[in-house]
């Protein structure tokens, strides 16, 4: 008896709700950080401004032990420059990483200077970064001396496609490489940050969502002065005042996703992602942007097949792909041979589909794993596929199914599960921020994947160690600020209305409403009038079935303010969409086809002011000189933890 | 069958059920509903009895529940029908699946 209508058969009527209800009672704690997000980032931030001894809350919606999209595991850490096998300079290497339009110089060179420091602290705290075990002895890329395990990944050259001559002779030898990717045990992480952020006094408040900010005498554009939060158990309001905040949320995952079921949300990005941060930041006056771009989702749907959330290809480090009959495709391997490119070129890929037409190829391809040789076979499926997130229990599923990696092939789903639809995207815009990772607010800094070009495990890592270093210095040279009750109250009022109805419009339903006027009206084809429509479509969304929507439980309540936010986020984009009167990288308009023209080449930031929408422009690298500025602030950085 | 007195009730949500749970070896220690981000689980009202799976439909298949289960057995990943990836013996050519 483990589902619910089990128990209802039984017992003949539904469990009680099993936490206290605590609608509408508050809870107030005052800290001097405050750190909303307990994922990679967020323990993180805790972690450093703890360590320099202030006091420090941290608002996590799951539980941290597990919690984010770096909870279950992670198998690169990636942009490791600084690490002792590395043959690149990392003040070079983040350059080379911000050569590219619309990046952010600022947090890639705080990864590229300290994420090597970042993985040996999280070595001290008992995560494992090398091979110790002598598990993978004679594997390619690990080196005897440190136990190191470097990826095949940014081989001897940095690219998604492979390099013309890939996978000849001599193409990517050993000497040459960058040795810039670290593989790495995650599935240890995040436990063990938990476990640190204990030990150090952080207080953790697990199943609390942010959902505002608190700005100093309740004014958008003021100085962040502690936030407010629910518990998705018992529905209590949580009062949080703070002399800095520190936004270490996820992104949004599922704005143009319509279907909560089946697979989950599954866009490779936990079901929590839902934009809170982002939105609680731009109600109270951050600037954001990147709004108007969006991607449609290559990968990792939940409504595709679900082989590394959703990914139709078993090509993982060094698996080669081979047809039905065994051929072998010109698939990049991710591997030694081709330096780690990912994809095939578009012009390999068309001629692979017009193979398959034509009989060259016969569906299904499939992962030779039993081709590899034993070592690498290993450090493939156990280290990174058993490490990397959520996949460890895919291998373990296939494992106890009876599939055996020496023995069989391993199909994937390329071509035959179709390409994903266009209006299945991914976007929803970025914060701005100086050198301190502060954002235009004074007292609300920011970390993680939510930056201007914000990236991977290690970027969160190294940008939340920063994040919360900075923050706990300001701290000290700041007294706390003035929380406004109007604003606590009003906050209230929004939040507890769907608990006070019990019939109307439920949160499944109307997230699907949203996702399906984002597919229609900022997807694949984007013009003005589709923008407008989209945006009228939203308001009456918010006039008519907002006032409708109900929760009957806190867990529902939590999906409904999610909702909310969806709302929220989905006006935002269609108004910065709206703004920009050209095209650019992931945001191709009909009605204004130019790709990047001068005056339109740069960062769209908007922001509130007086709840007026306002949009300013940006110019590209605003961040300067990388490591001038980066040293400048920073001579003071201490390195590696030393103990308390 | 037939003089069985039935409840009116919705249609299961899909997935039906994302994991199973084994009650043999299942103290009801609840590590999974504390590991869970999303709350699929809520504690079982009867104490030492597995969890009750409440939001199947909320599910994203990260597998920590399982992977942090202090008994192992207790918790089975059951993929949903259209998630079951396929295998094929390399010599004999025998199609498996999850």
């Amino acid at each position: 008896m483990t589902t619910w209508h089990d128990y209802l058969k039984k017992e003949g009527q539904p469990p009680s709700w099993p936490y206290p209800i605590r609608f509408e009672e508050e809870q107030e704690v005052e800290t001097d950080v405050l750190v909303i997000g307990g994922g990679i980032a967020g323990c993180w931030a805790a972690i450093s401004a703890s360590r320099t001894g202030v006091k420090v809350v941290l608002l996590e919606k799951g539980d941290t032990v597990r919690s984010g999209a770096g909870g279950p595991g992670c198998d690169h850490w990636c942009n490791v420059p600084a690490n002792p096998h590395s043959r690149v300079d990392p003040d070079e290497w983040a350059e080379h990483m911000a050569d590219v339009p619309y990046s952010c110089g600022i947090g890639l060179q705080i990864q590229c200077r300290e994420d090597w420091d970042t993985l040996l602290e999280m070595e001290q705290m008992g995560g494992k970064i090398r091979d110790i075990d002598d598990e993978y002895v004679g594997a390619e890329g690990r080196y005897d001396d440190t136990k190191l395990m470097i990826s095949p990944r940014y081989g001897v050259k940095h690219n998604l496609w492979p390099e013309p001559g890939a996978g000849e002779p001599g193409f990517n030898p050993p000497e040459e490489r960058s040795n810039v990717v670290i593989r790495i045990w995650g599935s240890t992480f995040k436990p063990a940050l938990k476990k640190e952020c204990k030990r150090l006094g952080v207080k953790i408040m697990d199943r609390v969502a942010g959902t505002s900010l608190l700005t100093e005498n309740g004014v958008q554009g003021e100085r962040v002065v502690g936030a407010t939060g629910l518990n998705s158990r018992t529905g209590e309001f949580v009062i949080v005042k703070s002399k800095a905040t520190i936004i270490a949320t996820g992104g949004a995952g599922d704005l143009w996703l319509m279907n909560t079921e089946l697979c989950g949300m599954s866009s490779m990005h936990p079901r929590t992602w839902t934009g809170e941060g982002l939105v609680m930041a731009f109600k109270a006056g951050a600037e954001i942007t990147n709004l108007e771009m969006s991607m449609p989702i290559g990968i990792a749907t939940g409504l595709k097949h679900k082989w590394y959330s959703g990914a139709g290809d078993a090509s993982y480090e060094n698996v080669p792909i081979v047809d039905a009959n065994g051929k072998r495709l010109p698939y990049p391997i991710q591997g030694w041979e081709d330096a780690g490119a990912m994809i095939p070129a578009p012009d390999v890929q068309a001629k692979i589909a017009e193979d398959v037409k034509k009989g060259v190829y016969e569906l299904p391809f499939y992962g030779d794993w039993p081709s590899m040789s034993d070592v690498e076979r290993r450090a493939t499926w156990n280290l990174m596929l058993g490490e990397e997130s959520t996949t460890k229990i895919i291998i373990d599923t296939f494992n106890r199914s009876g599939f055996d990696e020496k023995r069989d092939l391993q199909q994937s789903y390329k071509f035959i599960e179709g390409a994903g639809l266009p209006q299945w995207r991914n976007g929803g815009g970025n914060f701005m921020m100086d050198w301190d990772l502060k954002t235009n607010l004074d007292g609300l800094y920011v970390a993680g994947t939510q930056l201007v070009g914000g990236q991977d495990h290690s970027y969160c890592a190294a940008t939340g160690r920063y994040a919360g270093r900075k923050a706990a210095a300001y701290v000290k040279e700041v007294a706390q600020g003035k929380v406004f009750r109007d604003q606590i109250r009003k906050e209230k009022e929004r939040i507890y209305a769907p608990a006070r109805r019990d019939s109307g419009i439920e949160w499944k339903e109307f997230h699907a409403g949203i996702a399906r006027i984002n597919q229609y009206y900022n997807s694949e084809f984007k013009t003005e009038t589709l923008f407008k429509m989209g945006l009228g479509a939203l308001e009456r969304m918010e006039m008519e079935f907002v006032p409708q929507l109900y929760a009957l439980d806190p867990h529902k309540l939590l999906r409904t303010i999610e909702d909310l936010t969806m709302l929220e986020h989905s006006k935002m984009i269609m108004q910065a969409s709206l703004v920009r009167k050209a095209s650019r990288m992931g945001f191709t308009r009909i009605d204004y086809p130019d790709m990047d023209p001068p005056e339109w080449n740069k960062f769209l930031v908007v922001k509130l002011i007086n709840d007026k929408f306002t949009t300013r422009l940006q110019e590209q690298r605003f961040w300067g000189n990388m490591k001038e500025e980066y040293e400048k602030r920073n001579a003071d950085y201490e390195g590696v933890y030393k103990g308390d | 069958m037939s003089q069985q007195k039935l409840m009116a009730i919705p249609n299961v949500v899909t997935p039906n059920q994302p994991v199973l749970f084994n009650p043999e070896i299942c103290n009801g220690c609840n590590h999974c509903v504390e590991v869970c981000q999303i709350d699929v689980y809520i504690p079982n009202p009867e104490k030492g009895k597995p969890p009750i799976i409440l939001h199947p439909d909320e599910c994203w298949y990260c597998g920590c529940c399982a992977n942090d289960c202090p008994r192992p057995g207790a918790i089975i990943f059951n993929w949903p029908l259209q998630s079951r990836g396929y295998w094929k013996n390399k010599e004999t050519g025998k199609i498996g699946q999850v």
